[in-house]
């Protein structure tokens, strides 16, 4: 077997998550490639070819990547990745939007943010928000996987020493112009990468109120995450929604703070190593996920837990 | 300029999935279905741009069983002009769906086809961007914002970091985030009048596509039940626990 797997970077620093993707390709047993494509993203080709387990990267670095347009980077993976039997990336926003597109350019399927590898034709997944999970077998001769980030324990990001070979394909398609992004700023650790995220739902009342759990945050070196309650509000922006259709995370410990537990949160959390809920509802379905859980007025409770952290 | 929305049949999104004892497939038998939500934004969406005088025709399509033509009569309530229902009783997955949906693309050259950016059942978040493949189209998947302008459409998307624009040219293909817009409610009257607008009815075999599923479902079990915790009386005790019991702070 041969994977290609696709790396997650913003031109700059190679993501975290590439590392998680790297885990799931491991498990193949076969030869690991990755494939680096951006604009003057040489940085991110050395760093690919640290990680354990790579065997190679191909960088092909052109204006026409920059910005990760699906078009231009589908038709790309579909040609380099004809040699390959596994083709890899992760369930970001980005492998999410091309990934079906490289699958249908080479007439195959596409398996959705896979949880765990059972062999090489056979995966496991989460559907109906987490509520079931699916072991699906695709007997198509090549796979075009999404990974689930935070099921796969990264592989170290040093001692590997793969080559960089640099690729001259240009693929632009003319079809799609990047116009602009506004990226939320923030201090604070990445969401889906963090150790201990603290969340607010519609409890909070207004987005004022959040500086109560970034004061928490701050203490603790945790991110901020909300509920599609707080960002339909307007409180919070929605790159912070965590859930079915926002962000997976799982980190060691996950503080829900005026958040009901709606399967659809749930499916994007459930996965934490320790859940702490804190609503004054006692009949949230949160508690029932809970692991330690405090019936309280989130605006005495959360002042409260600053002061003695 | 006409738009195609293609929409699924699923389960009702509050309802609580039970996974059958045989381990083949979630009990869908008397269960609640409905239109996908994500597919409820990109009718609207559709409706919104008619109001706005920039389309002038939507044709609502689904592929899937006889009882779609349920959710077909719901877009119509809520605004599509007349509907195609691709009838096949074979389970649909994306690729299918897509090719399918490319041959009604192919007949009816819509200038924009607007696709919901998942379904709540299989979360698979395929469809859209495959059949943008299929035809050739560019696309413009998770979108809060889309303006049509001449010959071309501005899409905002929900990135990981935040949001992207992008300009596509048209015909192009764009799937909905929540954030799209609010879903009007079906009005009694016009309910009534979308049950005389026209549903064609054909089947894979006129369209010349294989549905086969290329992906076979092994098994489908309950994930792993979190163990029932505990209540504490306070926020001493909260920490207390995570400091020395759970460790984790």
């Amino acid at each position: 077997m041969s994977v290609l797997v696709y790396a997650e970077h913003d031109n700059a620093t190679l993501n975290p998550v590439t590392l998680s993707v790297l885990a799931a390709a491991k498990e193949l047993d076969g030869d690991i490639t990755v494939l680096v494509a951006g604009k003057g993203c040489g940085a991110v080709a050395e760093a690919a070819a640290k990680a354990e387990g790579v065997s190679k990267v191909l960088c092909a670095d052109n204006d026409a990547y920059e910005h990760q347009l699906a078009e231009n980077i589908a038709d790309l993976v579909a040609e380099v990745g004809a040699d390959y039997s596994h083709i890899l990336a992760a369930a970001t926003t980005t492998g999410k939007n091309f990934a079906p597109r490289v699958a249908a350019l080479l007439d195959v399927a596409q398996i959705s943010e896979i949880s765990d590898v059972v062999d090489g034709d056979t995966f496991r997944r989460p559907i109906y928000a987490g509520n079931a999970i699916a072991t699906v077998k695709c007997t198509d001769a090549k796979k075009v996987i999404t990974v689930r980030g935070t099921s796969f324990d990264g592989v170290a990001a040093e001692g590997g020493s793969a080559s960089v070979e640099n690729l001259d394909v240009v693929k632009e398609s003319g079809l799609s112009t990047f116009i602009g992004e506004e990226l939320a700023k923030s201090d604070r650790p990445e969401l889906t990468a963090a150790d201990i995220v603290i969340s607010g739902g519609r409890g909070m009342g207004n987005g004022d109120n959040f500086e109560i759990l970034y004061k928490v945050a701050d203490k603790l070196g945790a991110a901020v995450g909300a509920s599609r309650a707080a960002v339909d509000a307007g409180f919070v922006p929605n790159d912070m929604q965590v859930g079915q259709t926002g962000k997976i995370v799982a980190p060691q410990l996950y503080i829900a703070v005026g958040i009901s537990g709606a399967i659809q949160h749930l499916a994007g959390m459930k996965d934490s190593k320790v859940i702490v809920a804190i609503n004054k509802d006692e009949e949230a379905p949160i508690f029932q996920v809970a692991d330690y859980g405090l019936v309280a007025d989130l605006f005495e409770a959360v002042p409260e837990l600053d002061s003695k952290l | 300029m006409k738009v195609l929305v293609p929409i699924k049949r699923v389960i009702d999104y509050n309802v609580k999935v039970r996974v059958k004892a045989d381990h083949s497939g979630v009990d869908l038998a008397n269960v609640k279905m409905a239109m996908n939500p994500f597919c409820e934004i990109a009718v609207e969406e559709a409706v919104r741009l008619k109001e706005k005088g920039v389309v002038t025709e939507i044709v609502a399509v689904s592929v899937g069983p006889k009882a779609a033509q349920e959710q077909l009569r719901t877009a119509m309530a809520l605004g599509a002009d007349r509907s195609i229902l691709v009838e096949t009783d074979e389970a649909t997955q994306p690729l299918g769906i897509a090719k399918a949906l490319k041959a009604i693309v192919d007949e009816e050259k819509p200038e924009l086809v607007i696709l919901g950016k998942q379904a709540i059942d299989d979360d698979n978040n395929q469809t859209g961007q495959m059949l943008a493949a299929l035809t050739g189209m560019a696309q413009g998947t998770f979108a809060s914002e889309v303006n049509v302008e001449e010959g071309k459409v501005k899409v905002t998307r929900e990135i990981d970091g935040g949001l992207q624009t992008i300009e596509l040219k048209l015909p192009a293909v764009v799937t909905t985030d929540l954030r799209l817009n609010e879903p009007r409610y079906a009005s009694l009257p016009n309910i009534m009048k979308a049950k005389k607008k026209p549903m064609d009815v054909k089947s894979p075999a006129d369209l010349g596509v294989d549905l086969t599923p290329r992906v076979t479902i092994e098994k489908v079990e309950t994930p792993a039940e979190r163990k029932a915790g505990v209540m504490v009386g306070s926020v001493d005790e909260l920490v207390d626990k995570l400091k020395n019991e759970a460790k984790v702070i």
